[in-house]
């Protein structure tokens, strides 16, 4: 996926490092620490003297927002603004502690949906910061259709899903230059800022929209950001990076960490051993455990085929049965394909079906453009040749269809090979539709 | 255009991808293609000018750039470039083209180009009304014409998917694995695809389903279309509207993969609120639905398309809509081929008489057909048919410098080594290997530093200054005895033929230029003979159309040397001949006309 998430305190980052070549006209303190415990920030606080000089504001950074609504935004001990770096210390210690329970979204104040619970283990520290309501804005930019949107509200801090009306959004084309998104902008400034303000708004507005654009950002979002006269205090942001960009961006963006979501699952070690293979690779291999102990296993080439396997299982046999979704394309090495394999059949062969069935495999695609299929192939025997006693222990059945360069090859040795290890096998090549193969096995 | 490429479309492709670049040549090959489909290969680091590869069971050369400009100038009718640079290059090599103008489809197939970067080369690539494939994709191909890279797979398989002949559907898909799979299953239950498009797999691409829909409903060989899409986007969508607005007519079979999407969840919602009340529409159950609901015909499941695909057809048939399709001849490419070791393309003895650069000898050989050597030259030499005055200028030059007397270096050695018994072949190159800086280059280093002066116009003081700093003596200037006063009647001659004749030149001009400031220091510092040469021959070539660079090489190749070795050839042979003629007997030295000077070798 190209867009990805990151960090508020990674944003406000990237923002600060070029914040005089967008917005010359405006000071911002960058005063923001990103701690896992109570302990760091002390340590941060030697260096950075504001932390026990100030008041403070402490919120978990990990990707989600309403944190308000929460509760998981800490900027009152006894009254508002009274928060020292003691107290912030104790408190993300305190909410680091146990699982925290965290609704995405909100009907009022009233959570709907479902909670996920996971450790928050990320937090940003910053100033409290005085300030009036007039003085807080809204300001967000991202990709809509083929153009960018940038939106604006004189209202800051709000639910923009619940105040779509006070929100001014402006269009750009990707070809549109400088000079019309200055013109643009201005002519779009929202009304209900106050006249003394315009001008410091559409400065602020072109230089954001501007950072968005140039330091490529997919999503770009200040809500909200004070302005007092010349200074900018950016109070919660959200970001998304195209990370396709990362190669033209390194300096740009310094270290970038793009961090799970609170609430996924934990990747397994199979996952994360995959992940790193292809991330290694010129090639692609994905895995996704879907239910370990389900009977159908796929080991798939290609990113449309996959989909095609998976959704007809889902069709003719039912996700309850599917195990897992991945593929592997782009002419992976025959180690590459062996390493694959074996992670699959190590994962499928760790436990027998509860209702005494056989477990099938299918080892599918399409017809291939320019991947060796004998090759790829070469490598999935190897991991049979080390997997066959567990196979048969589990008892498995395994389904092949596929075509491409040297696929007849290919389909012999399989069938060679699994006849020699005493596996049941059923081999296929183009002849024989796609997803049939997901039809015999079902119907066996 | 209806049609997105006929049997005569060229391509530019931009990286040396052999194996890729093979593939379609063997297409091409298969289908008897006149020209093969890649006109030039872009290889910006390739030290080499050509690539081999086979063509049946021959071998063709197809030439490479290093950039795009220059290939585009070479072959000016290919208006299609196909863009196998990396994401990080995709970028400027599209944007390159697009300024340069010229190229009606560009194919990109690098996966992951920043996407600022593809929705900026797709909004220009739409302004100036070029059609774009990809990026991320395997390509496109139009059966029986023209194919893009590695789209088909192999001959074999190609050919099993009736790949090979326009059938009557248009395909278009998001992924490029899935497109042979469905060429595939529609050659099994139907008569194969008359165009077919991978769009690309990135969120951004060029041309998009209705794009590629719209031009197969102008496009009269395709019959019906089959879309495949993808869970995500809204791109289904745009080819619903067109449906029922009646811009598409033709019958559209489509499935959306992806319908496993809906039992999963896609993790935590980010964004503002806009996109997930989309998310509903960008399921694939939901644009499976609406595009049944619009008359679409959509199949139960995938696993269900193969017998929609064979109903439609069966009764677009039994409308006779579409009819039986004749199996065009093929070629066959050969099992085993064997590369090529050497390589000629000046002559060719092959056929029932040899040529010169494709002119039968007897054609140019006597003298009712009007051809001098001058012409031969002009074949052999740079397969080009000179026009008169320039084969009589290179015939002038090669009377001009036949001879210059017996006592220069090379006729020298010649008659030397005659006079020791040696005979004609051996006396002469022992002429010849005198041949060099020292004895004959004069014409080069004329010609290549008047040429460098010229391009980068020096004043005639400044050049002198330029080779003063050189260490250089001006090559082509300054005569033993001869001066303005006293001129070299060859000189003469060739300036006169070439006023008359050559229809400009501005070196020689420049030149005389630089003889006026040298003569005035020294009397016999003029504008000699071999300078002469050198000058009016980039002059010729200037005229005759060559680029610079191109006299440049023909400079740095030694091929000013060439008429000088051509020419003093002839020379040499008779100081030979001469020698043979008059008998003479062994040649020794005299001893009293060398300097004896002999140290006693120090021990170190």
């Amino acid at each position: 996926m190209a867009q990805k998430a990151i960090r508020e305190y990674d944003a406000k980052s990237i923002l600060a490092k070029h914040w005089d070549k967008y917005f010359p006209d405006f000071t911002y303190a960058y005063e923001t620490v990103l701690v896992e415990t109570g302990a760091q920030l002390k340590e941060e606080a030697k260096t950075k003297t504001w932390l026990a000089s100030k008041a403070l504001v402490a919120k978990p950074d990990m990707l989600f927002g309403k944190r308000g609504k929460n509760g998981l935004v800490l900027f009152r001990d006894a009254k508002p603004g009274d928060v020292t770096l003691e107290k912030a210390a104790s408190w993300i210690d305190e909410k680091s502690a146990q699982k925290q329970s965290v609704y995405f979204s909100f009907d009022g104040d009233t959570p709907t949906g479902e909670a996920k619970t996971d450790y928050l283990t990320h937090f940003i520290v910053e100033p409290f910061t005085p300030h009036a309501q007039e003085e807080e804005y809204y300001i967000s930019a991202t990709c809509v259709g083929d153009d960018d949107v940038l939106y604006m509200s004189a209202e800051g801090g709000m639910e923009v899903e619940e105040n779509w009306d006070k929100v001014t959004e402006v269009a750009f084309a990707i070809t549109d230059t400088e000079e019309e998104i200055e013109a643009k902008i201005r002519a779009n400034v929202p009304k209900d800022v106050p006249q003394k303000d315009k001008e410091g708004f559409a400065k602020f507005a072109i230089g954001f929209f501007k950072a968005y654009r140039e330091l490529n950002f997919a999503y770009l979002e200040i809500n909200p950001f004070v302005m007092q006269g010349s200074k900018i205090e950016l109070l919660d942001m959200v970001a998304k990076l195209d990370d396709t960009a990362g190669f033209m961006m390194t300096k740009e963006w310094g270290d970038i960490e793009y961090p799970t979501a609170f609430g996924m699952e934990e990747k397994s070690p199979e996952v994360m051993a995959i992940e790193e293979a292809d991330s290694k690779s010129g090639a692609s291999l994905k895995l996704t455990i879907l239910k370990p102990e389900a009977r159908i296993w796929t080991m798939v080439a290609g990113g449309g085929a996959s989909v095609v396997y998976a959704d007809t299982i889902a069709d003719l046999a039912g996700i309850e049965d599917l195990a897992n979704y991945g593929e592997y394309s782009g002419g992976p090495t025959t180690d590459e394909t062996q390493f694959y394999a074996e992670t699959i059949l190590d994962l499928m062969t760790r436990t027998k079906d509860p209702k005494g069935r056989d477990k099938v495999l299918i080892i599918g695609g399409a017809i291939a453009n320019f991947t060796d299929v004998a090759a790829t192939f070469t490598g999935i025997i190897k991991a049979f040749e080390n997997y066959a006693s567990k196979m048969k222990d589990v008892g498995v059945k395994i389904y092949v269809r596929r075509g491409g360069p040297n696929y007849e090859k290919g389909l012999k040795d399989i069938k060679e090979a699994a006849d020699r290890l005493g596996l049941w096998i059923d081999v296929y090549g183009p002849e024989t539709h796609l997803t049939d193969i997901v039809r015999m096995a079902i119907e066996e | 255009m209806a049609q997105l490429f006929t049997r005569d479309t060229q391509a530019i492709f931009w990286n040396n991808n052999t194996s890729a670049i093979q593939r379609m040549l063997d297409y091409d090959y298969t289908i008897k293609r006149d020209k093969p489909s890649i006109a030039a290969i872009v290889a910006p680091t390739a030290e080499s000018k050509f690539q081999k590869f086979f063509w049946g069971g021959d071998e063709i050369m197809i030439n490479l750039y290093k950039t795009t400009a220059e290939a585009k100038k070479a072959y000016p009718n290919a208006d299609v470039l196909l863009n196998f640079g990396s994401f990080r290059t995709a970028y400027d090599v599209t944007m390159d083209a697009l300024n340069m103008g010229g190229f009606k489809t560009i194919m990109i197939t690098a996966e992951g180009i920043p996407e600022r970067l593809a929705r900026k080369m797709i909004a220009v690539a739409r302004e100036k009304n070029v059609t774009i494939i990809g990026p991320a994709t395997v390509g496109a191909i139009v059966p029986g014409a023209f194919k893009i890279a590695n789209i088909g797979g192999t001959i074999e398989n190609i050919i099993n998917s009736k790949l090979h002949r326009a059938g009557s559907c248009g395909l278009v898909t998001r992924s490029g694995g899935l497109f042979n799979e469905l060429s595939n299953i529609i050659a099994i239950n139907a008569d194969g695809i008359a165009e077919g498009v991978a769009i690309g797999g990135d969120r951004f691409v060029g041309s998009v389903f209705v794009d590629n829909l719209l031009r197969m409903q102008d496009n009269p060989e395709v019959k019906y279309m089959l879309l495949l899409g993808e869970v995500g986007g809204t791109e289904e969508y745009k080819v619903i509207d067109a449906v029922k607005s009646g811009k598409i007519t033709k019958p559209i079979i489509a499935w959306c993969i992806g319908t496993i999407a809906k039992y999963y969840s896609s993790g935590v919602q980010f964004g503002h609120a806009g996109a997930s009340a989309n998310a509903e529409r960008e399921t694939a159950d939901a644009k499976n639905r609406a595009m049944a609901e619009a008359g679409i015909y959509v199949p139960k499941s995938f696993n269900d398309l193969p017998n929609k695909i064979a109903e439609i057809y069966g009764k677009l048939k039994a409308e006779g809509v579409i009819s039986e399709i004749p199996e065009p001849a093929i070629n066959t490419i050969p099992k085993v081929r064997r590369s090529k070791q050497f390589i000629c393309t000046i002559s060719d003895d092959r056929g029932e008489e040899a040529t010169y650069a494709g002119f039968p000898i007897s054609s140019v050989a006597t003298p009712d057909t009007g051809k001098g050597i001058g012409d031969v030259i002009s074949l052999l030499w740079f397969k080009k048919q000179y026009p008169k005055w320039a084969t009589q200028f290179i015939e002038t030059v090669i009377k001009t410098v036949a001879d210059h007397g017996p006592a220069v270096s090379g006729a020298h050695n010649a008659k030397v080594t005659a006079r020791a018994g040696k005979s004609v072949v051996e006396s002469l190159v022992t002429g010849l290997l005198t041949i060099g800086p020292r004895f004959g280059g004069a014409i080069d280093g004329a010609a290549q530093y008047f040429k460098y002066a010229n391009d980068n116009n020096l004043t005639p003081a400044e050049f002198l200054n330029y080779m003063k700093k050189l260490g250089i003596p001006i090559p082509g200037i300054g005569h033993r005895i001869k001066s303005l006063r006293n001129p070299d009647l060859r000189v003469v001659g060739l300036k006169k033929y070439a006023a008359e004749y050559f229809p400009a030149t501005p070196l020689l001009d420049y030149a005389l230029t630089v003889e006026q400031l040298t003569t005035s220091k020294k009397d016999n510092l003029i504008l000699n003979v071999d300078g002469t040469i050198g000058i009016l021959m980039v002059d010729m070539w200037r005229a005759l159309g060559y680029s610079e660079t191109e006299i440049d090489e023909f400079i740095s190749s030694g091929t000013l040397n060439a008429f000088f070795i051509a020419g003093r050839t002839i020379g040499f042979i008779g100081h030979v001949l001469d020698e043979k003629r008059l008998a003479m007997p062994m040649y020794r030295h005299p001893m009293d006309d060398i300097l004896y000077q002999v140290d006693m070798a120090e021990e170190i």
